[in-house]
């Protein structure tokens, strides 16, 4: 079985938390006890019908005011595959958690209300999964029982959207009529669109390629911790744990070691007791080399043919999760796979108007849920690539300097 | 999909394995004095087995930390102790026994008397005897809503309380560990795994678990719907009668509060598919949850597992 991960996005309105609900409990995911739970809080809170929000509101905070305050993970199965859906709410901080919920996505679900059309919402949920380079798009028409399941709407519903999405780095996007509330097109085909060829909802995140997500051309592997084992069997063993972040890596093929340039022979691949011929993303593995060379965390293993670049001056695509805006001169420590250096803000390029995808030539300073384009510069080298091309070697995390929160994430252009 | 594809994919099971991995060798990297919370359970043993995997040839980097009731199943401490002496690891174990007899804590009176949310202190006091500065645990967020906000490296202040509405974001694969002295973390490699795959796992590696898991005969009472085991300590009403039944534990914690169910299961196969056709979560047996909808939230907020 395959694991895929995607994210909802919507608002209070959009049937957002119907769907799930829908995918959950037509698939079987919903248990007696959570629905009796539901059923108890929907009648004392006076809800003629389930409040299937309930389920997913994890707090008490969420449950009293009737709002989502932060991402939820929530899982189910098909016999074809496993499922990780990380929710995000559509409120204020909608950009910040949106943001952290794509970033480990495969698909997103992007919905829109077929009375509406494509709206504002619609324009800033589909630029946050494209600029995350989530794979694919799922667009759900919903509410087409509101339109008299009227294939015109979805139509022209389909035609806006595909007119927005050319200005958009999206390879794969889906169109599926829906209604959450009914059930048509979730899980079971309906028969009151028949002018609709595809497959349902469910039939889709169960039948996209994910197999392809991963990079699997540019061999890069993060140094992330070294094996010293103190024992007499092992006293000459050095291992070198991490997880592939690209590429395929093979037994006795020559690699290159960063910073020093050192190229050695990748001598075994070990995972646990087992020794294994191949590593590919996203494998937790332990590299042994042939010669004994001074590496450490944060250093990494690629192929001499092919480094990723190497520098100080980087310029990111930066989403900004503080309250405390950043500005240029900002000192903040900066990591990336598994090294940490100190960065400072050269430079708001411009910033995005998430709503139009304007740029906007304000560049005093960048606020909470705000996004710009941002030049940094390091106080080591990194080894990175794009986040276009790597979404782990392409990605870095700003962290405050007296709080150690982590207030900025940056996607390398 | 072609061969090539399907040549460089994981299944499930490896890619959840992957990740943990990965959760592990960063807490070894980013602090000083981790260790793995150890119930006994079959959460925990899935951690220690990912741990040993995650560090081969090398011996796992923490020791293991049992926060024992005193009201533990005697096969959950017979299991621990084979488990520590066979991977050489270091056990502390934090008492809540002791934290009565000392006076730290007062006991609960009553029927429903349970010493599962006097665990929190003796936890506490462990971390800060111990100077603990990252405790993993193998919550998952498919166990109870208010775990399914909760982040992979989860802060704690230094009153060790969790702050749900003002968490880290936690992006892609990197883990923001840094924290100021006297707070520490929670980490919880399993956060993506279901019960499901706990179960497949378990089957998959061959895992060993405590006998508790399969069928067995028990001598148990019925409260509130809920099968408990028998046991000295445990308080009964009159209408509560001890009786003998096959049950196994789905889950399993402190004797007072760990619900058992009537089954026949007797290998890893028969569980799984016992797990396939339940309509019942595993927390819907767990008295400690039932006790109100914020139970588990207000726990964690206080510093609970």
């Amino acid at each position: 079985m395959e694991l895929l991960r995607f994210t909802t996005a919507g608002s209070v309105d959009d049937g957002k938390s119907t769907l799930i609900g829908r995918l959950l409990y037509d698939s079987k995911s919903i248990f007696e006890d959570q629905l009796e739970a539901v059923k108890r809080a929907s009648i004392r809170k006076g809800n003629e019908v389930i409040n299937l929000a309930l389920l997913t509101d994890g707090l008490r905070a969420e449950r009293e005011q009737g709002i989502t305050i932060d991402v939820a993970y929530r899982y189910f199965a098909t016999p074809k595959r496993k499922f990780i859906i990380a929710d995000t709410p559509g409120h204020v901080q909608y950009t910040r958690n949106m943001v952290t919920g794509a970033s480990t996505a495969n698909a997103a679900i992007i919905l829109i209300d077929a009375r509406n059309g494509v709206t504002e919402q619609t324009y800033r949920h589909s630029y946050i999964a494209s600029l995350l380079q989530i794979p694919h798009l799922i667009v759900c028409v919903n509410k087409m029982d509101l339109v008299n399941y009227s294939e015109e709407v979805y139509e022209r519903i389909k035609a806006d959207f595909s007119a927005f999405a050319a200005k958009l780095a999206v390879m794969d996007i889906r169109f599926v009529p829906i209604s959450a509330l009914i059930g048509d097109n979730v899980v079971v085909k309906t028969d009151k669109m028949p002018w609709y060829g595809g497959g349902t909802l469910r039939y889709i995140l169960e039948n996209i390629h994910v197999a392809g997500d991963h990079n699997r051309i540019d061999p890069r592997f993060p140094v992330q911790y070294v094996i010293r084992p103190i024992s007499d069997k092992y006293h000459d063993y050095r291992g070198y744990a991490g997880r592939v972040a690209g590429g395929v890596f093979r037994r006795n093929e020559k690699v290159m070691v960063l910073p020093s340039g050192f190229i050695t022979t990748l001598e075994s691949i070990d995972m646990d007791e087992q020794v294994i011929d191949e590593a590919f993303p996203p494998m937790s593995v332990t590299f042994r080399l042939s010669d004994d060379l001074d590496i450490s965390r944060g250093d990494m293993i690629v192929r001499e043919n092919n480094v990723p670049e190497i520098g100080q001056d980087i310029e990111v695509m930066m989403c900004w999760m503080s309250e405390k805006p950043m500005a240029a001169g900002n000192k903040y420590y900066l990591r990336h796979t598994t090294t940490e250096v100190r960065a400072m803000i050269k430079e708001i390029i411009y910033k995005v108007d998430v709503n139009t995808l304007e740029r906007v030539p304000d560049g005093q300073e960048l606020r909470m849920n705000e996004i710009a384009r941002v030049q940094l510069r390091t106080t080591k080298p990194l080894f990175f690539d794009s986040y276009r091309r790597n979404r782990t070697t392409g990605s870095l995390i700003l962290i405050d300097e007296g709080t150690f929160n982590t207030v900025g994430v940056g996607m390398i252009v | 999909m072609t061969d090539l594809q399907r040549k460089y994919n994981l299944n499930h099971l490896r890619e959840l394995e992957s990740e943990s991995m990965f959760i592990m060798r960063e807490v070894a990297a980013q602090f000083e004095r981790p260790a793995l919370l150890f119930s006994g359970g079959k959460d925990s043993i899935v951690m220690v087995h990912l741990a040993k995997k995650a560090f081969w040839p090398a011996k796992i980097p923490f020791p293991l930390m049992h926060i024992d009731t005193g009201h533990n199943f005697i096969e959950t401490m017979i299991f621990r102790d084979e488990l520590v002496e066979k991977l050489g690891v270091q056990l502390i174990v934090g008492s809540v026994q002791e934290a009565i007899d000392t006076g730290r804590v007062v006991e609960e009176t009553g029927f429903e008397a349970s010493r599962n949310l006097l665990q929190t202190v003796t936890l506490l006091d462990a971390i800060a005897r111990h100077k603990i500065d990252c405790a993993l645990g193998g919550g998952r967020r498919d166990e109870e809503k208010a775990r399914a906000k909760e982040r992979f490296f989860s802060h704690r202040d230094e009153f060790g309380q969790w702050d749900p509405k003002n968490q880290r974001p936690e992006l892609w694969n990197i883990f923001n560990g840094k924290k100021r002295v006297g707070e520490h973390f929670r980490v919880f490699p399993l956060s993506n795994w279901t019960e499901m795959d706990i179960w497949q796992y378990i089957y998959l590696e061959n895992i060993d678990i405590p006998s508790l898991y399969f069928t067995h005969e028990r001598q148990v009472f019925v409260r509130d719907g809920v099968i408990l085991a028998d046991a000295p300590f445990m308080k009964k009403r009159d209408a509560e009668k001890v009786t003998t039944m096959r049950i196994r534990c789905r889950t399993i914690g402190d004797i007072s509060c760990t619900g058992l169910s009537r089954s026949e299961a007797s290998t890893l196969e028969d569980i799984i598919r016992e797990i396939a056709a339940l309509r019942v979560t595993e927390r819907g047996s767990r008295a400690d949850d039932l006790r109100s909808e914020s139970a588990m939230e207000d726990r964690k907020k206080e510093g609970y597992f």
